[in-house]
Formats: structure tokens, C-alpha cells, sequence
């Protein structure tokens, strides 16, 4: 809302004063990190702002230990500088939304997790909700809450720690996070299948997956999409398939699966610099980053099905795409009209999964229900679940769902 | 016999039902699936944390989602505690029944139902052992990742409960990392189904939620699993040190070098002699401390990570280094740490804790977790996933000496307060059952545990299920919450009542 007040909580206990005012006033929120995602989710209406920006820095860092600890409003080039000097990362390869939504400012690290942005290595690695190890937040009755910690096998209690991890910020506004890293790998490299149309890529990503090869990454980007990718795709349909770790073990591995790719299609092997452009570029779903009109769409369906999905909705809009997670999440562009009855009626009808509206004017998000409509008993228990830690429905309200 | 845990007050108006509320449940299920016989029930009186038991009211072991749905609706209409069961295996007492309570045993229903390489998923009953995803995916290249030490016996529902681990989830990650979706039954019956062959479902996180919540939140029935493709080969080897220090200290050094081997297993020398007793795996028996490593890929790949290894290992002055050269020495090799706690069980009653430190205090938890058991009269033996800082100390003693059992359960105390005090938390892979319930508070504060029981209330309004277990009994009223939208008035008071902490001495 223009014009609306914006608070800066420099500590844990400036956001739970901030937070029980507005509870105690009835005033709801609009919590933010980096701003980077507000055109992700359905807009919020609230009489402030809640902004993290200043409620930042690592807190905890042992590189031996592979957990780090931060402020949630950290910038993330902050955590991911941090972990490169100590030659590591994040093992979920977090998306960058701005590319895509045409946003300024700085991801966060407490976006990151309350978005549950993960990246190709999900597919190996985990989602970002796999890597969040502990959480400190602020429920909506303004009451400090922590939950998990800072060791790596944690089952103490009830894991609030996955329920807050893609909650949007609609449970409670997340102060600190701690997180699991991992070493980089020492090198990656990319074998590249060219000329598979979207079912012979399916079934390619599904053998490479089968082997004992440990792909980290497996996308399909078909001819529409490949020349975004510049030369290196020679403009052909383009499937690809990323190995990384210890440089001999790469080797040994490499010769395997271009063993076996040979016998579809045209192979070649990019090296660890093109690997890391490439990777990024699928990660920020580049092909759809400029005509930022048209509506956008993040589905996620078994990886077989990804394919079928995209097939039958040809028949009845326009539509441009490709597929991530093995074939299962499938970046969907339409041409004119969102079409989310249709899309995830497809859904259904395919198994299952569900369709986020990653990008649309406000007026559709408004109307179209941006996350997947979830059936009658889960609604109500999400429900319960809000009221839990939101009594008054004031953090971020109607982000997720018109009610939620 | 004096107990230092409490279980909630038996309802004796319940128990006073009993003959009726066994003759309705007769209505709902086939004969063959309920237990109302005194001896019959005998073997469901306790799990794997036998120093509790307590005989439940019956056992129903349903053979369809459908049966359970209709036993749970029943109970929660008559406001009667349920407490579900998958092998009882649980080494922190999750699984063991309460007076008042109907068992529900998820045993019977053992059918994998599918099957589904290309998206490497398979959907199985929750009474499914473990070990047999596994082996049922074996020829075809695959299999399912985690693997506690009970996986011949334990069952996919009891690990989605315990959100189990294992020697493996160093690199593969434990139940909740490796679960797709489930098919639940809510505390009214109504059947739910979460997640699916797609990844991260819309909306909050149920799945994630749901697995490791020991039974509270519902009943799982069927599951959806991640098939992984099976290494090409796999070599355990063995690093023995002159000191449990020493090899503490390796142990942090591999994975500060950026090397994550697929298993780091620790064992003190008390350890060693019990498994290698039983085992005869061939552990080094001149040595203080061992460490069993695992990488895995071809040849090639082994040798080069195994190097490095080494070359960490020698700076650490490892006195040993044994790899197996052969399929039997390396599954010899895992007998002899997987069968740990039999061979324990052989020579003392011990109980396992279970608490996680961080990877930079192992050392100094180890020193301080001898100190402790010595204080009070007692042995350890130290055997666990020393990769991801999961510590098992077993503290032995003689279960037919009051005195001494008591000792036993205080030192696993202290030990639990000393692994939170030095950044960690009480449970890593077992849970909190009954045995870790009343620390909770060292871990968290009320307000922490207010806002979990709180969700707990929103997936089961009368606390009917598990009752006894996780939350400190008293302090409950305190928990609940103040608002539940959809929820009727009568529920309302019926959580309260329910949850107000019935403390039986």
C-alpha cells in the first residue's frame, strides 16, 4: 500500500514489540527481507511494513562444521561470499526472482527459506526446507519462537522448521535461520544431448537418473527456449545433464553416461565455466526473463508427466517451455491468458502436483489463485494451523490464499 | 518397581468400558485383527525401551486405510487414547501403549504397491520393513536410503513417526529428506493425502511436519518414497587411533576438507570388544578408538577419495587402516556395527542416547560423557554416526538392580543436558517417546513448547493420540490454545480437559 509506514526491527525483540503492537491493534503486516519476491504471491493489503533489511549479519560461521547462522535479513551474496571464501555453498542452489519479476534490491537469506527457494540441485541435494536446520522467529501474538538448532539430525519436537520454510511469512517472521552447507564440488561438467524432442528427453533425464552416476542437475530445453541459452546450444534442442565433485571421480563418471547418451543423440561435454553459466541461467529461468508481460508458471509434477502436461495443453493454448527437476518442474510461459483452470485440471488429471503463478499483474493475483488450491480437509488444516500462530491474521495476510 | 517417568493418569472410566468398547471395535474390524486376550496382548505391552511397560486396553492390527480410519473416528468419538504402532522398535519408548489406550498396529498392512523407476518413487503400506523397499528395488539398481540399525524389523510408518536416520544419511539425509507423500488418517477418520511423486507441495508443509511427529498428528497408511540409484560399489575401511580424541579429531578434519564420505561411524573400545565378540568382523583390537568409513562409486572414484582420506587420517596418527577387499569383509564389516546394540543387549541391559552435538564438541562430549557415566558407578560404550555428530552412548548396567537402573536413566539424563548445553539436542534419529519427554525444557522454553503444542492441538483438538509421549506432562494447559477456528465448543473443552496433564505417580 502506497505510503504506508515502513519498520526497520534491528533486533529480535524490536520485532516482537513490533509485531504484538500490531497484534494488540489489530493492524496487519506486510513482512518483507529483500523486497525481491513481492510480486511473487497474491498482494498484500497492510497498514505497515515490516522490513528485515536491518536485522542482519552471520551469527554463526565454523566452516568444519558445515552450519552457518544468520540474521534473516542478511543479503544472500553476503552468505554466499562468506561461504565461498571457505570454498563452500549452498548445497539448494537458491533461484534468483529478479531476473525473472524484474525486481531490484537484495534476496535475503530469511526470503530464501520462507519462499522455500531451491534450485536445479534440489533433485540431488534437497529443497531449501531440507537444508534449514533451526529457525528463530516472531508468531503473530508477537511471541519469540525457536525451533530446530544447529546440528544436522535434530527430531527433538514437533519440525516447525519445515512448517515455517515456505510459509511466506504467514506463520511468523523469521529472525535468524540456521542452515546446512556443503563443500563445493572441486570441478562439474555439463554432457549435453542435442536433437531430443521433449519425450525421448524425458525418458533420457529418467536413464541418467537410474545410473550410478549421481547427476546433479538434469533439464531439458527445448529448441523455443535453446537460443536463449547463447551459441553454446547451437540453437538445437538441448538436453542437459551436470556432474560435479572430486575431479577423477568426475572423469570415470563423465565416460559413463556419454557412453550411454551416444545411443540418443548428439553429445557434447562443457566444461566447469560453462557448467556454472549455464546451471545459473536454467536456475533463474533465463528464456522467460524478457517478455515479462506474459503470465509465468512453476509447475512441479512427477517427471514422467512433465511432458504429457506441456503436449496437451499445445492443443489448447500457446504456451513456450522447459523442464527442470528431471523433467518434473516444468517453467510453463503462456502467450495470452494465465488458463489456470485448465493447467491444473491437466494436473490432476496426470497424477497430481500443483501450479504456482510465479508472475502476473497484481489485478490476476488477485484473482487467480496463485499457490495450488489445496482440497477441503487440508485447506481447513492449514487453516488451524495459521490460527495457531497468527491468532489475529496479521502477518502478511492473503499472500498465500485469499483467507490465509 | 520405582519409575522416574510418568505416564498420564489412566481413565478408569475408559477401562471400566472395556468389555464394551472391545465388542465395538469387534463391529469395525475383522476377528483376526483384534487383540483383546490378556496373554495375546502381553508382547505389545512395551517397544525397544523396555525398561516401561504398560498393558493396553486392545490391539487392532487393520488390514486397509479404511479399517483404520473407522477405529480412529471411534475412538475420538468416545474420546478414548490411541496409540500407534509400527514394529515397536522405538528405542525411546514412542511405541509403548498406556491402560486406557487401543493400540493401532499398522503391521498387517506390508504390501509395496508400487513400484515406479522412471520417476524413482515407490508407494508402500506403512507396515512395509524397511529393509524390504530395499530389497525389493535391489536387482533393478535401486534402493531406499535410510537405514537404522533395526531395518530388518522396523516398519516405513514407525520411521515416517521417528523421522529415522542411520549410518547412510551422512550423505543421503534421514526419512524426512527421503519421503515424497503419505495417505493419513486425522483423529476424526477423514483420510488425507500429502505430497505425492511431485516435489514440494503447495502450501505449508505438512509433509515435513508430519514426519517425526511420533504418532500425534495422525495416522500414516501408505507412503511414497525416494528411490535412489544404488552406488556401483561400496568399501567400508577402518581407522583405528590410539584415542577416542584423536579420532574425534579426524573425523572433524575430513569434512572440514570438504570430503563427505557416506558414513563416518564411531566406536570407543568398550564398543569394539562388544562387536567384535559377536561379529568377529575383525576390527583391530589394539586400538582406542575406531573409525569405520564408507565411500562409494567405481573403483576409481574410491581410490581417489580414499587417498585423501588417508592422507587426513595419518595426520591424526592413525595406528590402523584395514579396507575390505571383498563384498562379505565389507557387509562383516557392517554386521558388526549394525548388530551393535544386540551385542550389547548380550552381555548388560544398557540403554542408547541418542543427542547430536555439533561436529567441532564431539571430542569434548566424549570426555565429559565418561566422566559422567563414571560418576555414577556405571560403563559406556560409544558407537554412532560421528559424521553428522549423532552420538549413541550405551550406558550398561543390570536391570535387576532397582538402584542401578535408576543410575542408569540419571546419567542418560545428565549426558542428554550436556549434549544441548554444548549446542546440540537431546534426539538425533530415536525421538523423544516418553524417555526424553521430561527434558524438553532444557531444550526449549515454554513459549517454544507452547507454540508446538499448540499445532499438535490443530491436528488432534482431544489429544487422543500418543498422549504420553513428547510433551512434559505437566504445564499442558499452558500449551493450549485459545482460539481454534473449527472447532466446536464441547471440542474446545475436551482438548482442555484432555491436555490439563493427568500425572500418574
Amino acid at each position: 500500500m502506497s505510503g504506508a509506514q515502513i519498520l526497520y526491527p534491528e533486533t529480535e525483540d524490536d520485532v516482537a514489540r513490533m509485531v504484538s503492537e500490531h497484534h494488540a491493534a489489530g493492524l496487519p503486516m506486510d513482512i518483507r527481507g529483500g523486497g525481491t519476491r513481492t510480486g511473487l504471491g497474491r498482494p498484500v493489503q497492510a497498514a505497515a511494513t515490516l522490513s528485515l533489511a536491518r536485522l542482519a549479519g552471520i551469527t554463526n560461521y565454523d566452516p568444519s562444521e558445515l552450519v552457518m547462522a544468520a540474521r534473516a535479513g542478511t543479503p544472500l551474496s553476503e552468505i554466499e561470499a562468506a561461504l565461498a571464501a571457505n570454498n563452500q555453498m549452498l548445497t539448494f542452489e537458491p533461484m534468483d526472482h529478479r531476473p525473472l519479476l524484474g525486481a531490484e534490491g537484495e534476496p535475503t537469506i530469511g526470503g530464501v527459506f520462507a519462499g522455500n527457494i531451491s534450485g536445479p540441485r534440489r533433485i540431488q541435494a534437497g529443497a531449501a526446507r531440507d537444508n534449514l536446520l533451526g529457525v528463530r522467529f516472531v508468531n503473530g501474538s508477537g511471541e519469540i519462537v525457536k525451533s530446530g538448532g544447529r546440528v544436522m539430525k535434530n527430531v527433538t519436537g514437533l519440525d516447525l522448521v519445515k512448517l515455517l520454510a515456505g510459509s511466506w511469512g504467514t506463520l511468523g517472521v523469521l529472525c535468524e535461520v540456521i542452515f546446512k552447507v556443503l563443500p563445493r564440488p572441486e570441478t562439474a561438467v555439463t554432457i549435453a544431448v542435442s536433437g531430443l524432442n521433449d519425450a525421448e528427453a524425458a525418458e533420457a533425464m529418467a536413464a541418467a537418473m537410474a545410473m550410478s552416476v549421481e547427476v546433479s542437475g538434469a533439464a531439458h530445453l527445448p529448441l523455443s527456449v535453446a537460443y536463449r541459452f547463447g551459441d553454446r546450444l547451437n540453437g538445437e534442442a538441448t538436453t542437459v545433464l551436470r556432474l560435479e565433485g572430486l575431479a577423477p571421480s568426475v572423469e570415470v563418471r563423465t565416460e559413463r553416461l556419454v557412453a550411454e547418451m551416444r545411443r540418443r543423440g548428439g553429445v557434447a561435454v562443457f566444461d566447469a565455466d560453462a557448467t556454472r553459466e549455464l546451471w545459473r541461467d536454467i536456475r533463474d529461468v533465463k528464456p522467460f526473463a524478457v517478455q515479462r508481460a506474459k503470465p509465468l508458471w512453476r509447475v512441479s509434477v512427477a517427471p514422467s508427466a512433465g511432458h504429457q502436461l506441456v503436449a496437451a495443453l499445445r492443443l489448447k493454448t500457446g504456451v513456450d517451455a522447459f523442464y527442470d527437476w528431471q523433467g518434473g518442474l516444468v517453467w510453463l510461459q503462456m502467450e495470452a491468458e494465465p488458463e489456470a483452470d485448465l493447467i491444473r485440471q491437466y494436473i490432476k488429471a496426470l497424477g497430481g502436483g500443483h501450479a504456482t503463478l510465479v508472475r502476473a499483474d497484481a489485478a490476476t493475483r488477485a484473482e487467480v489463485p496463485v499457490f495450488e488450491p489445496q482440497p477441503r480437509a487440508l485447506d481447513a488444516l492449514a487453516r488451524r494451523i495459521k490460527d495457531q500462530f497468527d491468532p489475529g491474521g496479521i502477518l502478511n495476510p492473503g499472500r498465500m490464499t485469499a483467507t490465509m | 518397581m520405582s519409575e522416574l517417568i510418568a505416564f498420564l493418569e489412566p481413565d478408569q472410566a475408559v477401562i471400566g468400558r472395556r468389555p464394551a468398547i472391545i465388542a465395538d471395535l469387534a463391529q469395525l474390524l475383522p476377528e483376526a485383527c483384534l487383540i483383546s486376550d490378556a496373554r495375546e496382548l502381553m508382547p505389545f505391552d512395551t517397544d525397544a525401551f523396555v525398561s516401561y511397560r504398560r498393558m493396553p486396553l486392545a490391539v487392532v492390527l487393520p488390514e486397509t486405510t479404511a479399517q483404520v480410519a473407522a477405529v480412529l473416528k471411534y475412538c475420538n468419538d468416545n474420546a478414548i487414547s490411541v496409540v500407534p504402532r509400527g514394529a515397536g522398535t522405538s528405542l525411546s519408548g514412542g511405541a509403548i501403549p498406556q491402560e486406557d489406550a487401543v493400540v493401532i498396529g499398522v503391521s498387517r498392512m506390508n504390501r509395496i504397491l508400487e513400484v515406479d523407476y522412471a520417476n524413482r518413487a515407490a508407494r508402500v503400506q506403512a507396515g512395509v520393513t524397511n529393509i524390504s523397499i530395499s530389497q525389493a528395488v535391489d536387482a533393478d539398481g535401486f534402493f531406499y536410503a535410510p537405514d537404522p540399525s533395526s531395518q530388518l524389523a522396523c516398519t516405513i510408518g514407525g520411521n515416517i513417526g521417528m523421522n529415522s536416520g542411520g549410518a547412510h544419511c551422512l550423505k543421503y539425509g534421514v526419512t524426512t529428506n527421503n519421503l515424497l507423500g503419505v495417505r493419513m488418517v486425522m483423529f476424526d477418520g477423514s483420510i488425507v493425502d500429502i505430497g505425492g511423486k511431485a516435489l514440494d507441495a503447495s502450501g505449508y508443509d505438512l509433509l515435513g511436519l508430519i514426519c517425526g511427529s511420533e504418532g500425534q498428528l495422525g495416522i500414516v497408511t501408505e507412503a511414497t518414497v525416494r528411490l535412489i540409484a544404488k552406488p556401483e560399489g561400496a568399501r567400508p575401511v577402518l581407522f583405528g587411533f590410539e584415542s577416542s580424541v584423536a579420532a574425534g579429531a579426524c573425523v572433524t578434519d575430513i569434512i572440514g576438507a570438504g570430503i563427505i564420505p557416506v558414513a563416518i561411524e564411531f566406536m570407543d573400545k568398550p564398543a569394539i570388544e562388544i562387536c567384535e565378540a559377536f561379529a568377529h568382523a575383525g576390527y583391530p583390537m589394539d586400538v582406542e578408538a575406531l573409525l569405520i568409513v564408507e565411500v562409494e562409486g567405481s573403483d576409481a572414484e574410491m581410490d581417489a577419495m580414499l587417498e585423501r582420506i588417508i592422507a587426513i587420517a595419518r595426520t591424526h596418527g592413525v595406528k590402523t587402516i584395514r579396507e575390505s577387499r571383498s563384498a562379505t569383509e565389507a557387509a562383516l564389516i557392517w554386521k558388526g556395527r549394525k548388530s551393535a546394540f544386540g551385542a550389547t543387549g548380550r552381555i548388560a541391559d544398557y540403554i542408547c542416547m541418542d543427542g547430536t552435538v555439533p561436529l567441532g564438541q564431539l571430542s569434548y562430549v566424549l570426555g565429559k560423557t565418561s566422566e559422567i557415566v563414571a560418576r555414577y558407578g556405571l560403563r559406556v560404550a560409544n558407537v554412532f554416526h560421528a559424521g553428522d555428530g549423532n552420538m549413541h552412548p550405551l550406558i550398561l548396567f543390570d536391570a535387576n538392580d532397582p538402584e542401578e537402573s535408576l543410575k542408569a536413566e540419571m546419567a542418560g539424563n545428565d549426558i542428554l543436558k550436556l549434549c544441548v548445553d554444548a549446542g546440540g539436542c537431546l534426539t538425533g534419529e530415536h525421538g523423544v517417546g516418553i524417555e526424553k519427554r521430561d527434558l524438553m525444557r532444557h531444550q526449549y522454553s515454554d513459549a517454544d513448547l507452547a507454540q508446538q503444542m499448540r499445532v499438535r492441538a490443530a491436528f488432534d483438538p482431544q489429544w487422543i493420540l500418543n498422549p504420553s509421549k513428547v510433551f512434559p506432562l505437566d504445564g499442558r494447559n499452558g500449551g493450549q490454545p485459545g482460539h481454534q477456528s473449527g472447532l466446536l465448543d464441547a471440542e474446545k473443552t475436551a482438548a482442555g480437559k484432555a491436555a490439563a496433564g493427568r500425572t500418574a505417580a
